[in-house]
C-alpha cells in the first residue's frame, strides 16, 4: 500500500470511529451536565469541599469560583515541584527552577501543558501523578464547564443563572474523563505502554553505550493527556517516544482519543439548546476546517518539498520510522487542531508549508474541534461574529438561537477575539526585537522567526506543542510564555462566562423566515470563511516573513 | 407659505424594491465645506476607525515633511482624501435633511399669535408663537398660520398642511373626534377656530422634525453600537498586526543584508509612510466612512415617503418588526362596503333588480347608496337618470331602510327584517328563498340588502368590503419576510374571516376593542416578537405606546401621536409595509458594506506583502499575482483605491442596498455573492487599473 493510500486510510478509519461514537457520547455527556441527581462520591465530594451542589451561580459568582480554584490548583503545583526533594518517590530528583516551577505550574492548569522541562529528567513521580496529571483532568473539566455553561447561556431564558462550577467540575472529572481513562489507559498497555513505578535503568546501548531509562506510571498519564486535550508528556519527546505511544495503532488510538471529546460536545450542544441540527451545523464546520488542515498538512509533508526530503525520497527528518510521514502529519494536525499540544514528530522539521499548517491550526483559535470545552466555546464565539455580520444581511437584528446579538455581546465577543492575537503578535515581536532573545533561536532567517512565532502561538492558544529549535529554557521565555499561557485561557473564559450571563438573561425570539437559518450548509460555509479569512488576515504578515517567505524561497 | 418643502415619494419602482433619492454631484461640492470641518479630531472621535486614519494621514505628513519623496507626499495626499472622503459622505447625508430643515425653520419663525385672555366676548393679545405655552387658547382665523401644536376646541376650518406633508389638498379640522389635531406652521384656509396649545415651547412637532431632519440630535441605535464596536475591534487587531510586524521586518532584513535599501524597506524596518498605508488600507475604512451615513440616509429615506421617525432606534426595530396588526378599514380594505352583485329571487331579472336597486338608491348619499348607482352602470348599464315627481325616503334607525316612491311604484331597500317587515305589512309573502340568499351572504362575509317593491321582494344586494389591489401580494411577500400580518377589525368573526381570507392575511382579531389589541400586543411581545401597528384615534394611543413600532397618522389626535414612535404625514396605513422595508434595507446596507470592507483586504495583503518584502525574500513575489509594477506603486494603488472605493460606495450607501422581500436564506446568499465575493474580487481589478497608471507617475520605479 502506498503511503498515500495508508494516510487516506487512517484518515477515514478515523473519522468513522468518531462518527460512531458520536451520538452515544454526545447524549451522554448532556446526561452528565442536565441530570439532578448527584451519586455518592460526589455528595462526599461537595460535603468535603462545602459547596452546596444544587445552587445555581451566576455568571460572576461561577467565574469567580473558577478563578479561585485554578489559583489554588498553581500554587499547588508550584509547591510540589519546589519540595519534590522533600517528599516520596522523587527519584534523587533536587527541586524544580523557580521560573520553570511557575511555568509549569500554570502550563499544567490552564490546560496547555507547555513543557519548558524534561520529563524525565527533572519530575520525580510523585509530581508526575499527584500535581502533573491531576491537573490534566481538572484542567480539561473547567475547560468542558466553561463550554457548558456558555450553553445554557443559549439555552436558558430570563435566566440570572449558568450552573454551578463545582458541580460542572466535579461530574466532568468523574463521569467523563475518569472512566474513559481508566479503559483507555489498558487499552494503551495492551498497545505496549509501560505503567510502573520504577525508577531509572541503565542498560547498555546497541552500540555499547550507557542510557539511564526512566519508568513510571506512563499509560495512565498518556491517556488523560490526550483525552483531555493537554500534551504534556511524561517523557521529553512526548508521543514520539516508544513507551508513550508504541506502535502505528496506538498512534491511531491517541488521535481519536484527543478528538472525540471535542467533537462529541457539539452533540451535547445540539441537544442542550433543543436544536441537535445546531450542533451538527457546529460539527460540521469543525470538521470542515479540520479534515482540510489534515490533508493539507499530509499532502505539503507526502510532496516533501525542499532538497533533502527530495534526495531521501521523503520529508522524514524528525518523524519516527514506525509512524510515517502520514502517521506524523495528522497526529501533528489533530494536536494543532484541538489544543493537545503533544507531538509524535518534530514540527520544527516539517516541510515550510506543512509547519505552517500547524502554526495555523492553532492561530484559528483552536477551535477545530479545539480543546476540550475551549474548542466549544472558541467556535460559538465566532459563530456569534459571524451571525451579527450575516444577520444584518438579512435585515434584521442578528439572532443566534434564538438570542438577540446586542452591542454587550459583540463587545465580550470582540474581545475574546482579540486576546489571542493580541497575546501572540506582541510576544513575539518582543522576542523578535530583543537582541537576547533572539538568541535562544536555533536557526536563522524565515525558519527562526517560525520558531518563535510558533512558541507565542501555542501558549497564548494554550496548545503547548513546541516547534523546537528554540531554547525556551531561560527566564525570560518561562515569565513571558507563562504570562501568555494564563492570559490566553483565563481572559477568555471569563469574557465567555460573561457572554452566557448576558445571554441566559435573554428572552428568546421566535424563528420564522425571516430568521436566518443557522444549521444549513450555507451558515456553515460562512463561518468557515469568516474563522479562515479573519485569522488570515490577522497573521499573514507574520506567516509571510515566516513558512510562507520559508516555503517560497 | 404653500411651497411644498419635500419632494414627493420617489414612484415606486415595479418590482417592488424601495428607491431612494439620487446622488447629485453638485451635492458633493457643496458638502465640501462641511467634509473639511468635520477633519477637527473632536468631531471625528465619534468615529474611531476614521479618527485612526487622521492619526496616520497626520504622522505621515510629518515623516514626509522630514524625508521627502514624490512617494510619499502623494500616499500622504490620498490619505488625508481618505479621511475627508468619509467626512463628505455624513455630510452629503445630512445636506439633504439641512435643506429641509432650513424650509421648515422659516415656516416656524416670526408667526405671531392671537391669545385668548377671556373667552366669553373674545379678547386676545398678540405674542410670539415661541412664547405659548401649554393650555393657552388661541384663535385663527382664514389666512393665518397656526402657531403652535393643539387641538381645536371649537369651529372646524380647512386647513392648508403642506408645510408639514406636502400635500397640497387642504383637511378639515374640527372640535372634538379624531380630527381636531393641528400642527403649528400649517394654515387655515376658512372658517375660525379656536385651538388650544398642546405642546411645551421649542418642542413642537415642527421643531422635532427639524431636529429629525438635521441629524442633530441623532443617538447612536443599539445595532449601530455594536458594528461599531466590531470596527473598533478590527481596528485594534490591524493595529497590532501592523506594529507588531516591525520588529519581524527588521529582524528580516537584518539576515539578508544584501539587498538595496527601498522607499518601502530599509534597515529600520518598514518605512513609516508604508507601514500607516498598510494598516489603513487594512482597518475597515470603507464601512468606517460611511457608517453615520447609512444611518442618515435611513432616516431620510423615511422622511421622504413622509414618516418621520422619532428615534432611529424605532426604524432599527421595524427592520425586526415580526408581526404586523393592520386595521382592516381603510388598511386592507378601501373603507367602505360596496356592492358587489346583485341577488334577485325567482321570477325576477337581474336586470329588473337592478334597475329597482339603482332607482332606490339615487339620492342615497352615502358611499354603500352610490356604490349600488356605480355598480348598476357598470354591470348593467343602466345609467343614472333624473327621476321627476319621486318623493325620496330618507334611511332612519327606526325604519332602516331608504327608497323611493315613484308615482305608484313603491321601491324599499335596507336591512332584511325591516324590509320584510314592510313587505308583510303591504300584503305580500315573501319566499323563504330571501333568506335563504341573505344567510348565504352573510355566511360569506357580506351585507345583504333587500330590495322589495310593494309587497313583492326582488333580491337582494350584496354589499361587500372591498380588498384594495395587491394586497395579497404584499401579504404573501411578507409572508416571506417572516412577518406575520393580522388584521384588526370590529367586524363579527363571520365577516372578519371571510376578508381575511380574501386579503390572505394569517389572521385577524374580530370584534376588536382598544383592550383587546393591547392584549394582542403584549401577547405577541411575551413570545419574543416585535410588533407594529398604525393607529390615529386617542383610543389607539395604549397600544400604539406598547408596539415596538408605533405609526400614528397625522391626521389622528395628539394623544396618538404622542403614543407612537412615528408618525405618518400622509396618513396611509399601508405605509407600515413601506416602513419596514426601509427598516430592513438600513441594516442590510451596513451587513452589505462590512462584509465589502473586510473581504476587499485579501487583495491588498496581496498588493502590500509582496511590495514590502519581495526585496528581503523574492519568493515573496510570487504574492504580486496582480503583478503590480513596482512596490511604491503597489502601496500607492492600495492607498488609492481605498480612498476612491468610499466616494465610489456613497450612492450606494444613501439609497441603500438593493432589497426584494424574500427569506433570509436567499437575502444572505444574494448579498454574499454581491458584497463577499464582490468584496474580493473588485479590488483586484480596481487596484490593477489604478496601478497601471499611477506607475507612469516619477518615482515609482
Amino acid at each position: 500500500m502506498s503511503e498515500t493510500a495508508a494516510g487516506l486510510l487512517f484518515v477515514a478509519s478515523l473519522i468513522v470511529a468518531l462518527a460512531v461514537v458520536h451520538r452515544p457520547f454526545g447524549d451522554y455527556m448532556h446526561r452528565v451536565y442536565t441530570s439532578p441527581r448527584h451519586n455518592a462520591a460526589e455528595r462526599g465530594l461537595y460535603r468535603l469541599l462545602g459547596v452546596r451542589p444544587d445552587a445555581e451561580q451566576s455568571w460572576g459568582v461561577y467565574a469567580r469560583a473558577l478563578l479561585a480554584f485554578s489559583l489554588v490548583s498553581v500554587l499547588f503545583v508550584y509547591g510540589v515541584q519546589r519540595l519534590q526533594d522533600k517528599l516520596p518517590l522523587s527519584l534523587g530528583m533536587g527541586p524544580v527552577t523557580d521560573h520553570v516551577a511557575w511555568n509549569t505550574a500554570i502550563s499544567f492548569v490552564t490546560n496547555t501543558n507547555w513543557q519548558a522541562y524534561s520529563g524525565e529528567s527533572t519530575m520525580g513521580h510523585l509530581t508526575q501523578m499527584a500535581a502533573l496529571a491531576v491537573q490534566n483532568f481538572v484542567s480539561a473539566a473547567v475547560g468542558m464547564a466553561v463550554a457548558i455553561a456558555l450553553v445554557r447561556g443559549f439555552a436558558r431564558h430570563k435566566a440570572g443563572t449558568i450552573g454551578n462550577f463545582w458541580v460542572d467540575l466535579v461530574r466532568g472529572t468523574i463521569r467523563i474523563l475518569l472512566p474513559i481513562a481508566f479503559v483507555g489507559a489498558l487499552v494503551l498497555v495492551a498497545g505496549g505502554v509501560i505503567q510502573n513505578l520504577s525508577g531509572p535503568h541503565e542498560i547498555t546501548t546497541l552500540t555499547g553505550g550507557a542510557q539511564a531509562i526512566t519508568g513510571g506510571p506512563v499509560a495512565s498519564q498518556e491517556v488523560i493527556k490526550e483525552l483531555g486535550t493537554n500534551g504534556g508528556g511524561f517523557y521529553n519527546a512526548n508521543s514520539a517516544h516508544p513507551f508513550e505511544n508504541a506502535t502505528s495503532w496506538t498512534n491511531w488510538f491517541e488521535i481519536f482519543l484527543l478528538l472525540v471529546i471535542p467533537f462529541a460536545l457539539t452533540r451535547t450542544f445540539g441537544r442542550m439548546v433543543g436544536q441537535v441540527r445546531q450542533g451538527y451545523a457546529i460539527l460540521a464546520v469543525m470538521g470542515v476546517i479540520a479534515l482540510g488542515s489534515v490533508l493539507l498538512t499530509n499532502a505539503f509533508e507526502l510532496s516533501g518539498g525542499g532538497t533533502v526530503p527530495q534526495a531521501v525520497g521523503a520529508a522524514m527528518e524528525g518523524k519516527e520510522v514506525r509512524f510515517g510521514v502520514s502517521g506524523s502529519a495528522t497526529f501533528a494536525a489533530a494536536t494543532t487542531l484541538t489544543s493537545t499540544g503533544a507531538v509524535n514528530s518534530f514540527h520544527d522539521s516539517f516541510t515550510p508549508f506543512g509547519g505552517m499548517m500547524t502554526l495555523f491550526d492553532m492561530m484559528l483559535g483552536e477551535v477545530a474541534p479545539g480543546g476540550v470545552g475551549s474548542g466549544l466555546y472558541g467556535m460559538l464565539v465566532l459563530a456569534v461574529i459571524t451571525v451579527f455580520v450575516a444577520g444584518l444581511m438579512v435585515g434584521r437584528t442578528p439572532e443566534y438561537l434564538g438570542k438577540k446579538i446586542g452591542p454587550r455581546e459583540i463587545k465580550l465577543a470582540s474581545l475574546y477575539f482579540l486576546v489571542t492575537p493580541v497575546l501572540v503578535l506582541a510576544g513575539t515581536a518582543a522576542a523578535m526585537g530583543s537582541e537576547r532573545q533572539r538568541a535562544s533561536m536555533l536557526n536563522s532567517g524565515p525558519h527562526g522567526l517560525s520558531e518563535v512565532l510558533y512558541a507565542f502561538t501555542s501558549a497564548s492558544g494554550n496548545n503547548g506543542s513546541a516547534f523546537a529549535g528554540l531554547t525556551v529554557n531561560t527566564p525570560w521565555y518561562d515569565v513571558a510564555l507563562g504570562l501568555c499561557m494564563v492570559l490566553g485561557r483565563f481572559l477568555p473564559i471569563v469574557l465567555v462566562l460573561a457572554l452566557a450571563g448576558s445571554l441566559a438573561v435573554r428572552s428568546p425570539v421566535p424563528e420564522g423566515a425571516g430568521t436566518l437559518p443557522t444549521h444549513r450548509p450555507q451558515f456553515v460555509g460562512l463561518v468557515v470563511g469568516v474563522t479562515v479569512v479573519l485569522v488570515a488576515l490577522t497573521f499573514l504578515p507574520a506567516l509571510a516573513l515566516g513558512p510562507i517567505a520559508e516555503g517560497l524561497s | 407659505m404653500s411651497t411644498p418643502v419635500r419632494e414627493r415619494p420617489a414612484p415606486e419602482k415595479a418590482d417592488g424594491r424601495v428607491s431612494g433619492g439620487l446622488l447629485d454631484p453638485r451635492q458633493l461640492i457643496r458638502a465640501l465645506p462641511d467634509a473639511l470641518r468635520k477633519l477637527n479630531p473632536v468631531t471625528l472621535r465619534r468615529n474611531p476607525v476614521m479618527l485612526v486614519v487622521e492619526a496616520g494621514a497626520a504622522f505621515s505628513t510629518v515623516l514626509a515633511v522630514l524625508g521627502p519623496s514624490l512617494f510619499a507626499w502623494a500616499v500622504v495626499v490620498w490619505l488625508w482624501l481618505t479621511v475627508v472622503f468619509a467626512n463628505l459622505a455624513e455630510a452629503v447625508a445630512e445636506g439633504r435633511g439641512k435643506a429641509q430643515a432650513a424650509t421648515l425653520r422659516r415656516a416656524r419663525t416670526g408667526t405671531r399669535a392671537r391669545r385668548l385672555t377671556s373667552r366669553a366676548p373674545a379678547e386676545w393679545d398678540v405674542v410670539a408663537a415661541p412664547d405659548l405655552r401649554q393650555g393657552d387658547l388661541v384663535v385663527v382665523e382664514a389666512g393665518e398660520v397656526i402657531p403652535g401644536d393643539g387641538d381645536v376646541v371649537e369651529g372646524i376650518a380647512s386647513v392648508d398642511e403642506s408645510a408639514i406633508t406636502g400635500e397640497s389638498a387642504p383637511v378639515i379640522r374640527e372640535s372634538g373626534g379624531d380630527r381636531s389635531a393641528v400642527t403649528g406652521g400649517t394654515r387655515v384656509l376658512s372658517d375660525r377656530i379656536i385651538v388650544k396649545i398642546t405642546q411645551r415651547p421649542g418642542e413642537s412637532f415642527i421643531d422635532r422634525m427639524i431636529a429629525l431632519v438635521e441629524g442633530a440630535d441623532r443617538q447612536k441605535t443599539p445595532n449601530e453600537i455594536a458594528l461599531n464596536i466590531l470596527l473598533a475591534a478590527l481596528t485594534v487587531i490591524f493595529l497590532v498586526a501592523t506594529a507588531t510586524m516591525q520588529p519581524l521586518a527588521i529582524y528580516s532584513r537584518s539576515v539578508n543584508p544584501g539587498g538595496p535599501d527601498s522607499l518601502a524597506l530599509t534597515g529600520d524596518g518598514v518605512t513609516g509612510v508604508v507601514l500607516v498605508s498598510l494598516l489603513v488600507c487594512l482597518i475597515p475604512t470603507t464601512i468606517g466612512a460611511l457608517l453615520s451615513a447609512i444611518g442618515i440616509a435611513g432616516m431620510d429615506r423615511l422622511v421622504q415617503r413622509n414618516v418621520l421617525a422619532m428615534s432611529g432606534r424605532a426604524v432599527e426595530a421595524a427592520g425586526d418588526v415580526s408581526t404586523l396588526l393592520l386595521d382592516k378599514t381603510g388598511t386592507i380594505t378601501l373603507g367602505n362596503r360596496q356592492a358587489a352583485g346583485f341577488v334577485p329571487v325567482a321570477g325576477v331579472g337581474e336586470q329588473d333588480l337592478a334597475e329597482a336597486a339603482q332607482l332606490s338608491s339615487l339620492a342615497d348619499e352615502t358611499p354603500e347608496g352610490r356604490s349600488i348607482v356605480v355598480f348598476a352602470k357598470q354591470r348593467y348599464g343602466l345609467r343614472e337618470r333624473e327621476v321627476h315627481g319621486a318623493r325620496w325616503v330618507r334611511f332612519t334607525a327606526r325604519t332602516r331602510m331608504s327608497g323611493v316612491d315613484l308615482g305608484d311604484r313603491q321601491i324599499r331597500k335596507g336591512a332584511a327584517t325591516a324590509v320584510m317587515t314592510w313587505v308583510r305589512e303591504a300584503g305580500g309573502h315573501p319566499a323563504d328563498e330571501v333568506g335563504h340568499i341573505v344567510d348565504g351572504i352573510s355566511a360569506s362575509g357580506g351585507t345583504p340588502l333587500v330590495v322589495a317593491e310593494k309587497g313583492r321582494v326582488l333580491g337582494v344586494i350584496h354589499l361587500k368590503d372591498v380588498v384594495k389591489q395587491g394586497m395579497r401580494e404584499r401579504f404573501a411577500a411578507m409572508r416571506r419576510m417572516g412577518i406575520r400580518t393580522v388584521m384588526i377589525t370590529g367586524d363579527n368573526p363571520l365577516t372578519a374571516r371571510a376578508i381575511a381570507d380574501e386579503a390572505g392575511v394569517d389572521d385577524f382579531l374580530a370584534e376588536a376593542t382598544p383592550e383587546d389589541k393591547l392584549a394582542l400586543i403584549r401577547k405577541e411581545q411575551e413570545g419574543g416578537r416585535l410588533v407594529a401597528m398604525t393607529g390615529d384615534g386617542t383610543n389607539d394611543a395604549p397600544a400604539l405606546a406598547q408596539s415596538d413600532v408605533g405609526v400614528a397618522m397625522n391626521t389622528g389626535t395628539s394623544a396618538a401621536k404622542e403614543a407612537g414612535n412615528m408618525v405618518d404625514l400622509d396618513s396611509d396605513p399601508t405605509k407600515l409595509i413601506e416602513i419596514v422595508e426601509i427598516g430592513k434595507q438600513l441594516l442590510i446596507t451596513r451587513g452589505a458594506l462590512t462584509t465589502f470592507s473586510i473581504a476587499n483586504d485579501v487583495a491588498k495583503y496581496f498588493a502590500i506583502i509582496p511590495a514590502m518584502f519581495a526585496a528581503v525574500y523574492p519568493g515573496l513575489d510570487t504574492l504580486n499575482v496582480m503583478r503590480l509594477a513596482s512596490p511604491q506603486s503597489a502601496v500607492l494603488s492600495a492607498v488609492i483605491f481605498n480612498a476612491l472605493i468610499i466616494v465610489a460606495l456613497i450612492p450606494l450607501a444613501l439609497r441603500g442596498v438593493r432589497y426584494r422581500p424574500s427569506s433570509a436564506a436567499k437575502l444572505l446568499s444574494r448579498n454574499l455573492y454581491v458584497y463577499g465575493l464582490g468584496g474580493i474580487v473588485a479590488p483586484f481589478i480596481g487596484i490593477k487599473l489604478i496601478d497601471l497608471i499611477v506607475q507612469f507617475l516619477p518615482g515609482m520605479s
